[in-house]
């Protein structure tokens, strides 16, 4: 059931485009639109890799 | 100002050495490949699973490279750049796609591979008819698969040409070049060729790539100022959003749409199913994403170009305008042979998975004859050299967006199927032949845009005609399925996949 949110998670970040189109707050120069989803994909990655680890302990 | 730079001396004497090394070591491979492993040199498999899926052994670094390679090809460095040139932040869209695609890998792919290990499978049709044991769905898959991925080879010989013209050369040369370079490399090598060669057309796309987001911002005074200049260039958006209201919902059901359909086409889907085991697949979930990062770096060249004054009406010449204007030339020269082993690498892969569906699933005697795929292979990139030549590149375009809605609809049959729902295949195919006439159909009325306006229930907004299409094709699947229960209902052992029936 977890394993299932932490997949679900990106899809929810990402395609409730409202939440980050946006300008502000700027990041190095990135408007949030482009950092906040840069952002995702570390944390996609490491979400995948907790779904894997728990698949390999069970 | 900038427009049209030529290339000079340094730049193309580069670009062919780069070129030219690349394409000897992939049709090669045969001859240094066994100095590699020496341990694996006896022949496990027959000639043609060598060939066409790499004897199914790839481990996680090659299956990363090969992936990646195909996934991401040299039509995304043009094309990406390209549309975010034109439309802004909306052409991002390209970056939540490339995201959320890999859970869906993580989920659904090592059943597929298990499934295809299992039953000896190497193509998505292979798979479908094993399942559901209909030789009309697995003609469906199959020729879903075909016609979605010409012209997706197209766009690749069209990459080709569109870097060797940026050096100076028109007229039929370049896409002759782009032509020979290509049928060489895939008949030669096979999947062993860009699966080794991967790495080469990585390691250059990242040179190329690291050096223009270093080097552009420095020179117009850091990303703020970049984006600041960019955005004079392009339509406003009010209310300090980036994406203007009106595309919030395709911006969002494009990427979606795209995702599902990234990993059915027969080339990332041969990238999958030759990986080495399951586990192999869940491990380049995790790590395949690093792709992406570059991805979101190329789109940011689309808006670069705007701050560094190019201006161009063919939108596919961005990237090569502002890689000439900004670098000296030898090192245009490196970063276009980068674009082109780029092409070559996933247009080989193509190639081999539309062979494989050829030689599988669509000639009526099943064929494991290696010359025979290789001549497949050569007649499906003949076909993608006639739609280079017949259409116009941006007729290329529109085809492969079709394509994108043509290879959805298979999406019940390979990924619904891996579900405990018991479709029946004759519901399987009409919902595929209704999906996919509706997606064609609206397509066509729309004027070839990707997206279609829905209204319902007080909600209004333009939604992915390929999600849409997918939507009517499950509802399609999942009624009739039901009726067909109901009326067999007496007997379901008829309807219990998996008979294979050859």
């Amino acid at each position: 059931m977890k394993k299932a949110i932490f997949l679900l998670l990106p899809f929810a970040g990402l395609l409730w485009v409202p939440l980050y189109n946006r300008h502000d707050p700027v990041l190095f120069g990135f408007p949030f639109f482009y950092w906040y989803q840069f952002a995702w994909v570390p944390v996609t990655s490491a979400l995948i890799w907790m779904a894997w680890k728990m698949d390999r302990q069970s | 100002m900038n427009t049209s730079i030529v290339a000079d001396n340094a730049a193309i004497s580069v670009f062919v050495i780069c070129f030219v090394a690349t394409i000897v070591l992939g049709s090669t491979v045969r001859l240094w490949r066994p100095l590699l492993n020496r341990r694996k040199a006896a022949a496990r498999h027959t000639e043609g699973e060598e060939w066409g899926l790499g004897g199914r052994e790839f481990g996680a670094w090659v299956t990363w490279f090969l992936v990646g390679g195909d996934f991401y090809t040299a039509y995304t460095v043009i094309a990406v750049p390209a549309l975010v040139y034109s439309t802004g932040g909306f052409g991002f869209f390209a970056l939540p796609y490339t995201i959320i695609v890999y859970p869906f890998i993580f989920a659904v792919m090592p059943r597929l591979w298990t499934i295809a290990r299992d039953g000896g499978h190497a193509t998505a049709a292979d798979i479908v008819r094993a399942r559901f044991g209909s030789r009309t769905l697995e003609l469906a898959v199959a020729l879903s698969g075909l016609v979605a991925v010409l012209p997706y080879i197209a766009l690749q010989l069209i990459g080709i040409r569109t870097v060797i013209e940026a050096l100076g050369f028109t007229g039929m040369l370049p896409l002759l070049i782009a032509f020979i370079s290509l049928a060489a490399y895939t008949w030669l090598g096979g999947l062993h060729a860009p699966a080794l060669t991967a790495f080469i057309k990585d390691v250059m796309i990242y040179i190329a790539v690291l050096a223009a987001v270093i080097i552009v911002p420095i020179h117009l005074g850091g990303y703020g100022a970049m984006f600041h200049s960019a955005t004079g260039h392009l339509p406003d958006v009010p209310d300090g959003h980036i994406v203007a209201q009106g595309q919030v919902v395709p911006y969002a059901t494009l990427a979606l749409s795209s995702a599902f359909a990234a990993f059915l086409y027969p080339h990332t889907l041969t990238g999958i199913l030759a990986a080495r085991s399951a586990d192999t697949i869940r491990q380049n979930a995790v790590f395949l994403p690093a792709y992406t990062i570059v991805l979101g770096l190329i789109a940011l060249l689309g808006l670069m170009a705007h701050a560094a004054g190019i201006v161009t009406t063919s939108s596919s010449q961005v990237v090569p305008q502002l890689f000439l204007a900004i670098f000296p030339s030898w090192f245009a020269g490196f970063c276009f042979a980068a674009i082109a082993v780029g092409a070559l690498v996933p247009a080989s892969v193509m190639a081999i998975g539309a062979a494989n569906l050829i030689m599988h699933n669509i000639l009526p005697h099943r064929s494991e004859s290696v010359t025979g795929s290789r001549l497949a292979g050569f007649g499906v990139k003949v076909g993608a050299l006639g739609c280079v030549i017949f259409l116009n590149a941006k007729f290329a375009i529109d085809l492969q967006l079709l394509g994108g809605v043509i290879i959805l609809q298979t999406f019940p049959a390979l990924i619904m199927g891996l579900l405990p729902l018991r479709l029946p295949a004759p519901a399987l195919v009409a919902g595929w032949v209704i999906g996919s006439v509706a997606g064609l159909g609206l397509c066509w009325i729309d004027g070839l845009k990707p997206v279609h306006p829905v209204a319902f229930a007080g909600f209004s907004a333009s939604v992915s005609t390929g999600l849409l299409a997918l939507g009517i094709n499950i509802a399609v699947t999942l009624t009739l399925g039901a009726v067909i229960r109901l009326a067999l209902g007496a007997s379901p052992s008829t309807l219990r996949p998996g008979s294979i029936r050859r």
